[in-house]
């Protein structure tokens, strides 16, 4: 089957120092994959390669089999969905335009609203908050308004960026089960970039180890505490080493 | 060291500055050629224009009357004191309602925008944007340049209204004009091209105030002494940039 988004030998420095040194990922249709990784390794800059925010220096990004480049991003992005390690809410904008922000466009603000709403209500926040603003949002709240956003157009590839880092456990176990729902119900492919363990076993089918700028080791989760690459064996365990 | 290293050094530099203005320009011209969204259009117009208003409006009526003060205690040493309405309204009009309107939009507007727009790139609210199809480009610089370049020369001529009624007031009630001569005096003299060029220096810091604020505010380093950074950068080019195009602009006009 041909993966929906696929690296090949992505590379990426910052001066001297290179961040991405040939990173092979693959996600399939209806995948949830983890990207894992010590703060640092680059997870980010992968996913900004990817959405072209960042240009790589080598290797190649391909959606459906082909090329991701300037002429098919447009395309791509309008079947796909983010949510931003901070929630990256747009200030000035009550939290219902900022569901609703691709969706004024397309369907008016009346119906934009409600399909608003009920992207709010899927992710358990009522009627009452759409017409705050996001500094009055809790940060628990903050990420799951993020996390309507991210799934109001139904996108077919969704990536969730450090999901529940700043979130205690209880809230961070609420946006992992949340997430895992949504990935499941709407049978988008997902690539979610963490550390936190929790979220790797609650939200991931398939798991890869990013270090030094490259893949160490990926595999279903199930398999993830058996293997005994010696990078993801000392992340999964907390070992540090020099 | 060899003999040619400043002079490479100096090459660098030169190099370094013209790739400098030209994403200067490049940018400018993609925030300029494009169709502002209309709804943040307006908000920028009243964030830039109606905002504006009281700081450009007290700056222009205590400038107009210290200016009437000075042209009338000036002129008096030859006898001329009857000119000041006159040298008032044109200097409102011509240089001090521009450069000062301009330079209080910088101080209230140049600020603003780049904080507003650097903290949106260091929360990554402008990734944001990209990844919900949005053009950061199109959706945060060109509303506001296009509300700056139409609302600072409406500034500007409120400014210059504001200003003589400064100089009027002082005329009137403490310098022993009469309401109808100095009114007279003002506008005897004052010809359409005086506002007109005033209104078109307007629009050019205007481009100048938004450009500033946009190109800082987007570029804003990390954290918040990045976006401090930005502000101040943004703010200092800004009335530099206003200074060095109103002397471009009035040797084009009035050389």
């Amino acid at each position: 089957m041909t993966p929906v988004l696929e690296t090949r030998a992505l590379t990426k420095s910052f001066g001297a120092q290179k961040v991405l040194n040939g990173v092979d990922l693959a996600v399939a249709p209806g995948e949830s994959l983890v990207v894992i990784g010590q703060s640092g390794t680059g997870k980010s800059v992968l996913l900004k390669c990817i959405l072209g925010l960042e240009s790589p220096d080598a290797g190649q990004v391909l959606w459906q089999g082909q090329p991701l480049n300037a002429a098919r991003r447009p395309a791509f992005l309008d079947g796909f969905g983010m949510l931003f390690q901070g929630a990256a809410l747009f200030d000035s904008l009550t939290v219902w335009q900022n569901v609703a922000f691709r969706l004024r466009r397309s369907h008016g603000d009346r119906r934009a609203r409600e399909i608003a709403i009920e992207k709010l209500a899927r992710v358990g926040l009522g009627p009452e908050v759409a017409d705050l603003h996001p500094a009055a949002l809790s940060g628990g709240m903050a990420k799951r308004a993020g996390l309507a956003r991210a799934i109001a157009a139904d996108p077919k590839v969704i990536f969730f960026d450090e999901p529940t880092t700043g979130l205690d456990p209880i809230r961070a176990a609420r946006i992992n089960a949340l997430i895992r729902d949504i990935v499941t119900e709407t049978g988008a492919s997902a690539i979610t970039i963490t550390h936190d363990m929790t979220t790797v076993r609650s939200v991931g089918d398939r798991v890869a180890m990013l270090a030094e700028g490259r893949v160490w080791w990926q595999g279903d989760v199930s398999a993830m505490d058996a293997a005994t690459e010696p990078h993801l064996y000392n992340f999964i365990r907390g070992i540090w080493q020099a | 060291m060899t003999l040619t290293a400043p002079v490479s050094g100096l090459g660098r530099l030169a190099l370094a500055a013209l790739r400098g203005i030209g994403r200067i320009a490049l940018f400018a011209a993609r925030g300029l050629f494009a169709v502002p969204d209309p709804r943040e259009f307006l908000r920028q117009l009243v964030q830039i224009g109606w905002l504006s208003l009281p700081v450009v409006g007290l700056t222009a009526l205590f400038t107009g009357a210290a200016l009437a003060l000075q042209m009338y205690s000036g002129g008096e040493r030859f006898a001329a004191g009857d000119v000041m309405p006159a040298v008032v309204a044109i200097g409102m009009a011509r240089e001090l309602g521009p450069v000062l309107g301009g330079l209080m939009v910088a101080a209230r507007v140049a600020s603003s925008i780049a904080a507003e727009i650097g903290t949106m790139r260091v929360t990554e609210q402008i990734d944001a944007l990209v990844t919900l199809s949005a053009n950061p480009i199109h959706h945060l610089v060109t509303p506001r340049i296009w509300a700056a370049i139409l609302a600072v020369p409406m500034l500007v001529g409120v400014g210059d209204v504001i200003g003589i009624m400064g100089g009027w007031i002082v005329g009137t009630q403490s310098l022993g004009f009469t309401s109808a001569a100095y009114i007279n005096g003002s506008w005897s003299f004052l010809e359409s091209w005086d506002v007109i060029s005033g209104l078109l220096k307007g629009a050019v810091f205007g481009l100048i105030v938004a450009l500033s604020g946009c190109w800082f505010g987007m570029n804003a380093g990390r954290g918040a002494a990045g976006v401090g950074r930005a502000t101040k950068y943004a703010v200092v080019v800004a009335a530099v940039g206003i200074f060095a195009a109103n002397f471009v602009l009035t040797g084009l006009f009035f050389a």
